[in-house]
Formats: structure tokens, sequence, C-alpha cells
């Protein structure tokens, strides 16, 4: 009788020391251990402000459908800037990244050189040449290239109402032939799809 | 047992003389960006009507009786409305419209028709009001609420569901556990034609969904796939049509239109079909890139400018040989055209439709299939709606007289064409349809460069994807170059005989 309550006590008390472990402690040693991982890759150069943890957004970025049909969007965490065009520039810096298994509709290796925003919220992205030298030139890629930048804009900063692309810091008449890229672009989600099926 | 049928038969006595005596009709809701309230109706001699102090209260009006001229004087923000009480008649600052029936009365409040509101409230008010009698609503304020109608259709083992959406409004098209969803950018959907006609094995229920936004398609468990397109529908309607594939018991392939390609009769429009007669004189072929733009490049390294050039020429012989249309090409060998000039080679012959052909390619070589495009314009603004609804302008002319002439921006010349532009994409793409395998998005807008300058209906027709080996082969292919052709023919010759046809 005694034994089965001590045993009974015993193993509660394990459960409730395992869980803690589990649920609290371990995250708290690893996020610890990422954190000082990530301030020793930074280096010295970063680190902007000591103290406080970075703070973050998540933001909504586009990748190509299974099918290849449409854009399918998917969150991301990006660092957090109070200025509007510090913001784009981190929004679409996320953008550019490699993110396999998710596959970009921006060729692999185009370079962001600047992103300004004007008063009237037109945002104009200023790209290596790259996006065009390296476009596969359908016109499908070609919107969902298009509109994977106009949208990654629009879509997570409400201050921000159009694109435009410029390469190599001229404005350029089309990427590869087809979507007219002369004036600003406005959101278009015709060619996201919502719930990926 | 008696006294049950006397209970059962004094129940429907009393909902008989309910239903008769129905002085009330059913309330309409009024929708605000504030939100929804109802707005009671009565019915006097078979007319709707509603009360005028519920409308005051409503749009702010003063009502001032004046017994002895035997008519009411209704304030509304500054003009004055005189409703007389003995004849359908109300005069707007002078101007007279008339009522479907004079004002009743009942004890001391007047009731005047439902269509006051549309008829007279509507014109003189600074807000948008709008009555849709049909569905019991009145609009106030700038709301965008497109009315959507659906029907089901069984086509042999699949069925299609067709939305009517009006105005057309942008919305997306997504699979989530057994229902289709349909998203609209809107405010909110005036549903009452939702309800489908029917049901299918595969379709089992259309209806409102979770949100004020959205429509549900309810599938049944043998769904395979679904393929939606977005058409224009009438009287400036988007029609979304949703095609539903059933499951296949058997392992023998699916519905491919490769092989049955001889069966749609090749031979049966005869040549030289329709004198060349009709609103079509010239028709300009745009082999899409060319010279130092080689386009997109297939995957045992097809180009598309051969591609598009080899199928210009075989369309324009196809043209003129059964038309006897002219056709110009904008470019007839391998040289380099700027995206203007092919425009301009168009407008400056009075081209009566522009055709871009292009070939496509895809970061996924599993994607296939043609596809035609109009121009879209939602991404030039307000300037292009502008020129869309430009009014024509007086011009002096030499000796006297004036002219009527069009003042449109040249590089929004397309904006002028966009519905006879989506009436030609759409026969394009039916045609096509009937012989060659077509994208899961088969017609679609797109703000192409090539098409916003043509002063024209113009489409830009992608014939198949490079980048998927079957179909750089069947583009290279002479029976499906063949088969191309004849499509666009077809569909020009339909289009000339449809509406489009005179200019």
């Amino acid at each position: 009788m005694n034994r089965t309550v001590a045993l009974r006590a015993g193993l509660v008390i394990f459960v409730g020391v395992a869980a803690w472990v589990l649920f609290f402690g371990l995250p708290r040693w690893y996020s610890s251990r990422k954190e000082a991982t990530v301030a020793a890759a930074a280096g010295t150069p970063a680190a902007p402000s000591p103290g406080a943890a970075v703070r973050k957004i998540t933001a909504t970025l586009f990748y190509v459908s299974e099918d290849g049909m449409t854009l399918t969007p998917a969150q991301r965490e990006v660092a957090f800037s109070p200025d509007v065009s510090a913001q784009a520039r981190a929004i679409v810096e996320a953008q550019l990244a490699p993110a396999a298994p998710l596959v970009s509709a921006i060729p692999a290796d185009t370079k962001l050189r600047d992103v300004f925003v004007t008063e009237r919220g037109d945002a104009f992205i200023d790209l290596s040449g790259d996006i065009v030298a390296r476009h596969s030139g359908g016109s499908l890629d070609e919107i969902l290239t298009v509109y994977t930048l106009v949208n990654a804009l629009t879509v997570n900063l409400p201050a921000i109402g159009r694109v435009q692309i410029l390469i190599d810091g001229k404005e350029v008449d089309t990427l590869a032939g087809h979507v007219d890229l002369r004036h600003p672009l406005a959101k278009s989600l015709n060619w996201v799809v919502h719930d990926s099926h | 047992m008696k006294p049950l049928v006397a209970a059962v038969g004094a129940v429907l006595c009393l909902l008989a003389a309910a239903l008769l005596a129905q002085p009330s009709a059913l309330p309409y809701t009024v929708v605000t960006r504030e939100g929804r309230r109802p707005l009671a109706a009565r019915t006097f001699n078979g007319q709707e009507m509603f009360a005028l102090e519920d409308l005051a209260r409503l749009f702010n009006l003063t009502v001032r009786e004046d017994t002895a001229a035997g008519g009411l004087t209704i304030g509304a923000g500054g003009q004055t409305i005189l409703l007389s009480t003995q004849q359908p008649l109300a005069s707007i600052q002078g101007r007279m419209t008339s009522l479907p029936a004079a004002p009743a009365r009942d004890g001391r409040t007047w009731f005047v028709p439902v269509d006051f509101v549309s008829r007279v409230l509507a014109p003189v008010s600074p807000t948008k009001i709008d009555l849709r009698k049909p569905s019991r609503l009145v609009l106030v304020g700038d709301i965008r609420m497109p009315r959507v109608a659906a029907r089901v259709e069984s086509l042999g083992a699949q069925s299609r569901v067709t939305l009517d959406v009006a105005p057309p409004t942008p919305h997306t098209v997504a699979q989530d556990n057994g229902r289709l969803v349909i998203r609209f950018e809107a405010d909110a959907l005036d549903a009452a034609d939702l309800r489908a006609n029917t049901t299918t094995d595969l379709v089992q229920n259309v209806r409102a969904g979770d949100t004020p936004q959205t429509v549900f398609v309810d599938l049944g468990p043998r769904v395979a796939s679904f393929r939606a397109t977005d058409q224009p529908g009438p009287a400036g309607a988007t029609r979304i049509q949703i095609d539903l594939v059933p499951q296949t018991d058997a392992p023998a392939p699916p519905t491919a239109p490769g092989p049955p390609q001889p069966q749609p009769q090749p031979d049966a429009p005869p040549l030289l079909d329709i004198p060349p007669a009709g609103g079509l004189r010239t028709i300009v072929i745009d082999p899409g890139h060319g010279g130092d733009d080689a386009g997109a490049k297939g995957a045992q390294g097809t180009l598309e400018k051969t591609v598009t050039l080899a199928i210009a020429r075989r369309l324009k012989a196809s043209i003129e040989s059964r038309l006897g249309t002219r056709v110009l090409l904008t470019r007839d060998a391998d040289q380099t055209v700027g995206l203007d000039q092919r425009a301009s080679l168009a407008n400056n012959n009075k081209a009566d439709l522009f055709i871009s052909l292009h070939a496509n390619a895809s970061v996924r070589p599993a994607v296939a299939g043609a596809e035609v495009f109009y121009l879209g314009l939602e991404g030039y603004g307000e300037a292009a709606q502008r020129a869309a609804q430009a009014p024509r302008d007086a011009l002096p002319v030499l000796g006297g007289g004036t002219r009527d002439i069009e003042i449109i921006p040249w590089e929004l010349a397309q904006a002028r064409y966009i519905e006879q532009s989506a009436a030609f994409a759409q026969a394009v793409e039916g045609a096509l349809r009937e012989r060659v395998p077509m994208s899961t998005r088969a017609l679609q807008q797109s703000p192409f460069r090539v098409l916003v300058g043509a002063n024209m209906p113009a489409v830009l027709v992608e014939l198949g994807f490079l980048t998927n080996t079957h179909q750089e082969q069947q583009l290279l292919a002479d029976d499906h170059q063949n088969a191309l052709v004849q499509a666009i023919v077809e569909a020009i010759v339909r289009y000339r005989g449809g509406a489009g046809g005179t200019r």
C-alpha cells in the first residue's frame, strides 16, 4: 500500500519535472545558445541595440506554387524597422534570399541595389541585371516574378500602394518582353492562391 | 383524435388568414459602411411601399405636407422634391419623374413606392444609393457588393459551376476540406441568386460562405480536381467557370485532347467559307520576340522566336486563303522589332485585329498548355479608366462646322477595346480548347506591353510551354502547328460572325 503511494508520488514528480524541462528549460537553454551564435555570427559591427532582442515582423513572401501556375504565400520573420524604406528593403532582401525547397519566381543571384519609397506611397525596387539575364523568358514566369515583388511590398506594408521595378538604376519597358513596367503596378492577388491544395 | 384534427384545422386557418391579410411585406435591408439594418416595407394594392418617415430618418429628409395643394414637400440636402399625393408623380427641382403608384396613407403616415428611392432620392443624393429590388437591398454609400448568381450543370462525367459576378470583382478560388472557397475583394455579396438550380454527384451545394465575402461550393467525395477560368459574362459581368473532374476508377488515361485530334472534323469548314466582306479587312499577326531577343528557350534548346515566326507564317497563309483578309506580319525574318513598333504597324495600317503569338516558359517543367491573354487595365490606374470612357471632342473643320473626334493618350489606345478584345480572346480560347491541350488558367488578363498601344481588339496567344519537353516537340511538329492555326482561324470566323465583327 505504502509502496504504491510512494511510486505514484514519484511518478507524478518525475512527469512534472520532465514537463518543465521539456517545455521551459530546454527552449530557454536552446534559445540562449541560438542568440549567442547569432550574435557571434553577426560579429561586432551588427547588434544595433544591445540588450533588447532584435525586433522582428512576420512578413508574407511569395513563391511559385506546386503546379507552377500561381504564387503561394509563405510567412517569414523579417527584421523590424520603423522606417518604411528600410522595412521595404528588409522584406525584398528576404524575398530574394534562397528558400529551398520553395521555388522563387525571381532568378537566383538577383541582387537588390536599392529600395526607395515616395511620399505618395510608390516604392521603387532597383535590382541587378541578373533578373533579366537569368529569366526563363516565359510570360507566365514574368508575371509571377513581377507580382512576387509587387505583392511582397503592397501586402506587407499598407503605406506602399504601388511598386515599380528598376534594373541597374534605370526604368525598363519589361523584364522579358511582356509585362509593362513603365509605371508602378498595384497589388494583384489574381496570381496568388490562398490555400495550398 | 377529433380534438387533434380540430386543433390542426384551427392552426391552418390562422395561417391562411395571416397570409391573406399580410399587411407588411418582407423588409428590405439597408447596407451602409457602418452595417446593416432592416427597412420595413408594406404592400398597398399590390405595390410595395416604404414609410416616408423611415426614409426621412435614413436619408435626413425634411417632410412637410401641403394639404391645400395636395402635395408633400420633401427637402433633401438643399434640393426640393414635390410629391403629388393624388398622382404617381414627383418633381425634382422642377423636373418631373413618374412613379409606379401615388403615395398611400395609413393614419398620419405617408407611404411611397419602393421605386421612389431609385427614381427620386438617388438622383439628388450626394452619396450613392442603389436599390436592388430582387435582392431586397438598399445600398447607401460606396459599397462594393457584387451580385453573384450560380448555376450548376452536368457535362458528361464532369460538373460545371458557373458564377456570374456583376460588376466584375477580383477573386480567388481555392480548395479547402471538401469544398471550394471563392473569395471576393468586396464588402459583401449580393447572393439572392446564389442558390444552385440543381446538384450533381460532384457538386452538392452552392451557398454563402463563412464571411460576407465568400461563396462555398460543397464538393462530392469523388471530385479529383477542379479548373477555374474567368470569362467575360453577359452585360459586363465576369463569369467564373469552375469545371470539376471526377476520379477515374479505371486506369485508362483521362480525356487527353492529344490523340482524338482528327475527330473535330478538320475539313468541316470549307475553304473560302465566307466571303471577305464584313468587318475584317486587315489583320496584323505579331510573331513574338526576334533578333537579339530570343524569348523563352526550350528544354532542348528550341527558341521562342523561331516557333512564333513559323506559326505566324502558317497563320498568315491560312487566313489569306480561307478568309481573303489582308494579313501583315510585324516581322517576317529573325529581326529585332521594338514593342511599340509592333503596335504602330497595326495602328498605321488600320488593322481590325492584332494577334501576338508567343511560346511560354515556366520554372516548373511539368507546366503545359495554351493560354490566351487580353489587356488588364489594373496596372494603368485612373488614366486608363478615363481613357476608356473619354468623351468625344468637337473640333472645328475647315469650311465651317465641327467634327467629333476621340482624343486618347496614344499609349493607352487599347483601353477603348477591352470588351472587344475580351470577346475575341474568348473565341480564341474556345477554338483552341477544341484542338489542343490548354493550361489550367487558359483565359487571363495582364498588363502586357505589346497590347496596350494597339488601337483595335488585340490578344496575345501563348501557344504552349517550351520548357515542357513534350510540348516543345509538339510546337515543332507540323500537325500541332496546323491545329493551332486552324483554331485561330476558326476563332476569327466566329468573332467576325458575332457582335464583335463590326467596328
